[in-house]
């Protein structure tokens, strides 16, 4: 925790509650440290369908019950047309750019941790606290670090690269030192009304439904060819969209060999480029440009460094050297080949367990390909 | 910390004898009034006591009442049940923009159905004009359904004009008068209205009871069946507790209905001159001469609706927007956006509305909170 000079019953927290296990716990810890906690609920999409269901309401409903029970107020705030300008809207044009957006970073950044922290703020909070799975640790410096989750598997710090210094300062993760067991096992002994609800998964707005149609809803499709790297067609597909890099699952090659993937696109020519095998040789990169650094001490590195860095959610850290450029861009030098490297997606930099922040994916440079740095 | 409750357009505190009623009727009078033997007549005297009360609050006979659940019950039954029964006059209905959601969205629903409505638009003020009313009935409109006073801003619409226009043209006219219920006096015998929504617990009574006035002769489809109370109209047990705390809640109400909207008055004019002491820059959502006393509906330029009402609500102060919520959080309000075409207006608005127990010190120190809070 942030050291602070206020008692806990003098300093007010809120708490950004979703209505899951991990924000309930984040709210019942810090009042059991004695905090003054208001609970805050999150509307940044309206899904209600035509019988007049929404899983806002349902989550809201899930929000009051745990407040309730632990006797903190509670609100709502809606974020639905900031959060279409500044993440949907970014969605739908990395999408229409070929690229895979990472819509779950941009909300951090422009929702949950500045109108949502802005907001807080206004109501006369000290701090925000979210049930991120991700630590804070302020230095003799006074500045703030950011470090991995205890939990391994959950740690979020890749979805929190781009925080700052000014957010960081007034940001509370308090499951952070916590295994996401240890976080169910509270929620069940304090008798959490959402112990035992299910971990939501994917993007948040388009849920459990249909990625395809979803995305087909707001995208016109443009179906063309697939291809292998020397030209050959092995079938259609239903629009570049659709696909993502490494990708196996519904490209309906059939044939004899080993399984097709998805190597690259031709936006073009609006072409797929399939290859076979897993490890097929067009996957790999030795290395990636990437752009909008965020650093999180606030200190621009000019110099080539080594670190270790993610290029997705949850892979295991790989060893890199950081070659800037004069323009703020950089060059990421793998120290083995990767695989399936992302455009859109962001590699974020760690020291050991420290954070030091990250960047977007622009280009993967394919193993073997010159590269000058 | 202080408590300053001035939400009384969303609800009102039980009056101490309405709430002595209802406790009466659920210790010493559980009967179920259809029922034949001596605890059901108990309960049936009781019933028509209270019955008969309610009725004469408006000018009614006590065959003219049918008891619902809400307001919304009533309006939902006054609209659709009309509409239904009288399907073959024709399809078309009128109502306006700013009608509560219990009449709006049964509209919407109709016109899923096949019905045709038309939404009437609203001046400045929030209100419609009749001349507008008569220039869209057609040979097919067989009801017109407007509010008496606006729950968001407390605009009266022009009722008398509009019912006379309906009269002349044989065509039924509902008004939910639940906001003007208790302050304004309503005689539907010099009013012509066919069917009129009241409701309990926003004048003091307990939730849970309401009342749909019903002119002598109107045919309604009945929204629920089952038993034959409330003629057929509206099966299910009555809620006696509640309709004997209703029928002592409207009685206080029309008793001390001028003194009430005496202080109501004075106290929205206490708080403007509050506002305009602290140099607030505001402005009053709604009209100047037709408006309920209570309601008091504020423009302040640059606030966020949402954030407001929970700085309010830290300082002990309950207010709200008057509009809808999803999911907790404010939706524009449609009254708003009606009377001003302006999104920026409606989301910088804030409904108080003033009830018994409320004070002059209490409204200097709301004023004062909305300085603190705008100066942030």
């Amino acid at each position: 925790m942030l050291n602070t000079t206020k008692k806990p019953e003098d300093t007010r927290v809120i708490v950004g509650m979703s209505g899951g296990v991990d924000s309930s716990v984040t709210a019942a810890l810090l009042k059991d440290e004695g905090y003054e906690v208001i609970g805050i609920f999150m509307k940044n999409w309206d899904d209600t369908d035509e019988n007049g269901v929404c899983t806002a309401t349902e989550d809201y409903d899930d929000v009051i019950k745990v407040c309730n029970q632990l006797d903190i107020p509670y609100y709502a705030v809606n974020f639905e047309q900031k959060y279409w300008d500044h993440v949907f809207t970014y969605f739908l044009d990395e999408y229409k750019s070929g690229r895979t957006p990472n819509p779950d970073i941009v909300c951090n950044k422009e929702i949950k941790f500045k109108a949502f922290l802005h907001h807080a703020l206004t109501l006369g909070a000290d701090y925000l606290a979210t049930g991120h799975y991700a630590q804070v640790r302020m230095e003799k410096d006074g500045t703030v670090s950011m470090l991995r989750g205890k939990d391994d598997n959950k740690d979020q710090t890749y979805f929190l690269n781009q925080l700052n210094q000014e957010q960081l300062q007034k940001v509370m993760f308090p499951l952070g030192g916590l295994m996401k067991q240890e976080v169910r096992d509270i929620a069940h002994e304090k008798g959490l009304s959402t112990a035992n609800k299910k971990d939501s998964t994917g993007i948040c707005f388009i849920g459990e439904r249909n990625f395809k149609e979803f995305l087909q809803s707001y995208l016109p499709a443009q179906p063309g060819q697939m291809v292998t790297e020397d030209g050959v067609v092995k079938g259609q597909h239903e629009g570049l969209m659709y696909y993502t890099l490494g990708q196996r699952q519904g490209l309906g090659i059939g044939g004899s060999g080993e399984p097709w993937f998805v190597l690259d696109k031709n936006l073009n020519e609006n072409k797929l480029i399939v290859g076979q095998g897993f490890h097929h040789q067009g996957l790999y990169s030795e290395g990636l440009y990437a752009s909008d650094f965020n650093w999180i001490d606030d200190v621009v590195r000019q110099e080539p460094f080594s670190c270790t860095a993610k290029f997705r959610y949850r892979q295991m850290d790989q060893g890199v050297t950081v070659h800037p450029k004069s323009n703020g861009e950089a060059y990421i030098a793998f120290d083995e080949p990767q695989r399936a490297i992302t455009p859109g997606q962001a590699v974020v930099f760690y020291e050991d367990d420290v954070c030091l922040g990250g960047a977007t994916i622009e280009e993967a440079v394919k193993t073997g390909e010159s590269v000058g740095s | 910390m202080q408590k300053i409750y001035v939400d009384h357009a969303a609800t009102t505190p039980v009056h101490p004898e309405a709430a002595e009623a209802v406790m009466d009727i659920l210790q010493n009078n559980f009967g179920n009034p259809s029922s034949i033997h001596q605890h059901g007549r108990q309960a049936r005297k009781q019933l028509d006591e209270a019955r008969e009360k309610l009725a004469s609050s408006i000018g009614a006979v006590p065959d003219e009442i049918i008891l619902t659940s809400s307001g919304t019950e009533a309006d939902n039954l006054a609209i659709v049940g009309y509409v239904h029964a009288n399907k073959q006059k024709g399809n078309h209905i009128i109502t306006t923009k700013v009608e509560h959601h219990a009449v709006l969205h049964t509209c919407e629903k109709l016109e899923r159905d096949g019905f045709s409505v038309t939404y009437l638009p609203v001046d400045k003020d929030g209100r419609v004009n009749p001349e507008e009313v008569e220039a869209s009935i057609t040979d097919e409109t067989t009801l017109i359904t407007i509010m008496h006073g606006n729950n968001e801003v407390g605009t009266i619409q022009p009722v008398t004009a509009i019912a006379a226009i309906a009269h002349n043209y044989g065509i039924a006219f509902h008004t939910d008068a639940v906001q003007s219920y208790g302050l304004i006096d309503i005689d539907v015998k010099s009013i012509p209205v066919t069917m009129m929504t009241v409701s309990s617990h926003k004048i003091n009574g307990p939730k849970g009871a309401a009342l749909l006035y019903t002119e002598k002769g109107t045919k309604l489809t009945p929204s629920v069946t089952g038993g034959e109370q409330e003629r057929k109209r509206r099966a299910g047990t009555e809620n006696l507790p509640a309709v004997a705390g209703f029928a002592v809640a409207a009685v206080l109400a029309q008793k001390d209905m001028q003194n009430h909207y005496k202080l109501y008055g004075q106290l929205s004019e206490h708080f403007i001159t509050s506002l305009t002491k602290n140099e607030v820059p505001f402005e009053v959502n709604g009209s100047n001469q037709n408006k309920l006393p209570h309601i008091l509906n504020i423009f302040l330029p640059g606030i966020d609706v949402e954030s407001s009402l929970v700085q309010l609500d830290m300082a002990g102060i309950s207010a709200s927007s008057g509009s809808a919520c999803t999911a907790g959080s404010v939706e524009p309000s449609h009254v708003l956006q009606a009377m001003f075409h302006d999104d920026q207006r409606a989301s910088s608005s804030i409904r108080f509305s003033f009830g018994l127990d409320n004070t002059f010190e209490d409204v200097e120190y709301i004023a004062k909170e909305i300085k603190r809070i705008m100066n942030r």
